[in-house]
């Protein structure tokens, strides 16, 4: 297997680690698309880079799916939604940042010794990186639980996609085409319900802040 | 120990010497351009020190002689620093002295002598920056000393010339572990030599800064030789993030045509760090000294990660 293949698809890893660390450490919800546009980009670039390595045809139309769906598609929806909803600063966090990047440090020290004996059954090109992508669906399950606001919960939900997207290509060479593309369909249905709840939610409230969400209302 | 060695290490104190002026030089006139200003020459630092070192250096009422031995200990540290480093071959004789943990422990010295001076005249502007000094420190010191780990575990020793000829002799492989460290070692050094976002070095404003305000008390000889000391410190730290992460172009032992090629290829590096510092300079915005923390908290974060994504990889 050639060695530089293997090299470039840890890169894209490390880079989707790095971009996960970055959206949780992110304030602002403009600045939080961008990064998830750019999670799609290293996404797409270690797709193609195993569908190069191993000669797997399918993984190409994967990768190409990926990028118009992930780098092009959704984060244009998000972006017009928030100019809709109107909440572009969006400042606010449960937690304060460098304690949540304290907790996202435990939860990659927890999820590589969690890969590392699963991975030894793998004989894929690149699964050390099995180890990465778990990190990155938890850290996206944390970036979920620590935001107030909706949208910035919306894309954690999408980026833990990413993170479950990159574990089966690297992984397992990708799931069957039909999966994937039931997936795809399934992500972008997903978005736009969510938008109309997010509009849902502002009408009730008059704010995304899902905290009003816990108060019972009886009329 | 050979004449040889002894003449290498005698040619890269000359270069810190001098090198560490110009850099800062260097890096006034990249930021004059980009901010479309008329450039100072660029040795205005050389003769902002020339000119201090022939000026009367006024001391102050109550000053202990802490304050007076400071600026010598300061600088000598910043000299032995830019020293040990690999600037032109990996040949050192001073090498063995200190390694990459005495390196950052150097800095530290130098930074307790620089901070208590500054608190021993007992103005509020000394004491205040003394305490942001500190925060600072003790923040960036942790974070690198995880990207010096991470760069010794991938060649398994903690000396920095036996560092920089295992990092320059292996085949080229991408390491992401590397690409983490480096992204941490800028932000370190940005701290630790007070530059944009964490202090600017261009201001006199009192609120804001870090450096100036430990300098304060601080004339002629004195003044000279704790900017000629910080020049070094930026030069140190360009020279370690050049020999961890581009280490080619350093000379080995007994490779004289390599020793002719290292003053021309450091240059040309030392040259487009400054660049990317003076454009870093000009693109980002001071941050309020609370962010700090977030800052290097972040930086050390991502030497954490270099180290376990290192583990994982084994790259």
């Amino acid at each position: 297997m050639n060695p530089l293949a293997i090299q470039a698809v840890n890169l894209f890893a490390s880079g989707l680690l790095l971009l996960a660390f970055a959206m949780l450490a992110q304030r602002r919800i403009v600045a939080l698309i961008n990064l998830f546009a750019l999670q799609g980009v290293a996404l797409v670039g270690s797709t193609a880079t195993v569908a190069w390595a191993t000669g797997q045809r399918h993984l190409y139309w994967s990768a190409a799916i990926t990028l118009v769906l992930k780098v092009l598609l959704l984060p244009w929806i998000l972006h017009r939604l928030i100019r809709r909803l109107n909440v572009k600063w969006d400042v606010e966090t449960l937690i304060n940042i460098p304690t949540m990047m304290l907790v996202g440090i435990f939860l990659v020290v927890f999820a590589f010794n969690l890969a590392l004996p699963i991975s030894e059954f793998s004989r894929s090109i690149a699964r050390g990186t099995l180890g990465i992508a778990l990190a990155c669906v938890l850290m996206s399950f944390l970036m979920m639980i620590t935001r107030s606001k909706a949208v910035p919960q919306v894309i954690g939900f999408l980026s833990m996609e990413n993170g479950l997207f990159f574990a089966a290509t690297s992984a397992t060479y990708g799931m069957p085409m039909v999966v994937e593309l039931g997936i795809a369909l399934d992500v972008l249905v997903g978005m736009v319900i969510l938008g109309v709840f997010l509009f849902q939610i502002r009408e009730q409230f008059d704010s995304l802040d899902i905290h009003h969400l816990e108060k019972l209302k009886d009329e | 120990m050979n004449l040889e060695g002894v003449l290498a290490q005698i040619a890269a104190m000359l270069v810190a010497l001098v090198g560490g002026p110009l850099l800062a030089g260097w890096v006034n006139v990249c930021r004059a351009w980009l901010q479309n200003r008329t450039a100072p020459p660029l040795t205005q630092p050389l003769r902002a020190l020339h000119k201090l070192f022939w000026k009367e250096s006024v001391m102050a009422h109550g000053a202990s002689p802490m304050y007076r031995i400071a600026p010598y200990v300061v600088f000598s540290c910043m000299l032995l620093a830019s020293m040990i480093i690999p600037t032109l071959s990996t040949n050192l004789p001073l090498a063995p002295a200190a390694d990459a943990i005495a390196l950052v422990g150097l800095f530290a010295l130098a930074r307790l002598f620089i901070s208590l001076a500054a608190m021993d005249v007992g103005t509020a502007f000394g004491t205040l920056g003394a305490r942001r000094e500190m925060l600072v420190g003790f923040l960036a010191e942790p974070a690198f000393l995880m990207v010096l780990f991470t760069a010794s575990l991938i060649s398994s020793s903690t000396s920095l010339a036996t560092i920089v000829s295992s990092l320059a002799h292996r085949e080229f492989a991408v390491l992401p572990s590397l690409a983490f460290a480096g992204v941490a070692f800028t932000m370190v050094s940005l701290a630790e030599n007070a530059r944009i976002p964490v202090d600017n070095p261009a201001t006199h404003l009192e609120l804001t800064m870090i450096h100036e305000a430990l300098l304060l008390e601080y004339s002629g000889r004195h003044l000279a030789l704790m900017e000629w000391a910080a020049s070094l410190k930026l030069f140190a730290y360009s020279c370690a993030g050049l020999a961890l992460f581009l280490p080619w172009g350093v000379a080995e032992a007994n490779d004289r045509r390599a020793l002719a090629f290292a003053l021309p290829v450091l240059a040309a590096k030392l040259a487009a760090g400054g660049f990317a510092l003076a454009l870093i300079e000009t693109i980002l915005a001071k941050m309020r000294i609370f962010r700090v923390p977030e800052f290097l908290a972040t930086a050390f974060l991502l030497g954490v990660l270099a180290l376990l994504v290192h583990q994982l990889l084994g790259a």
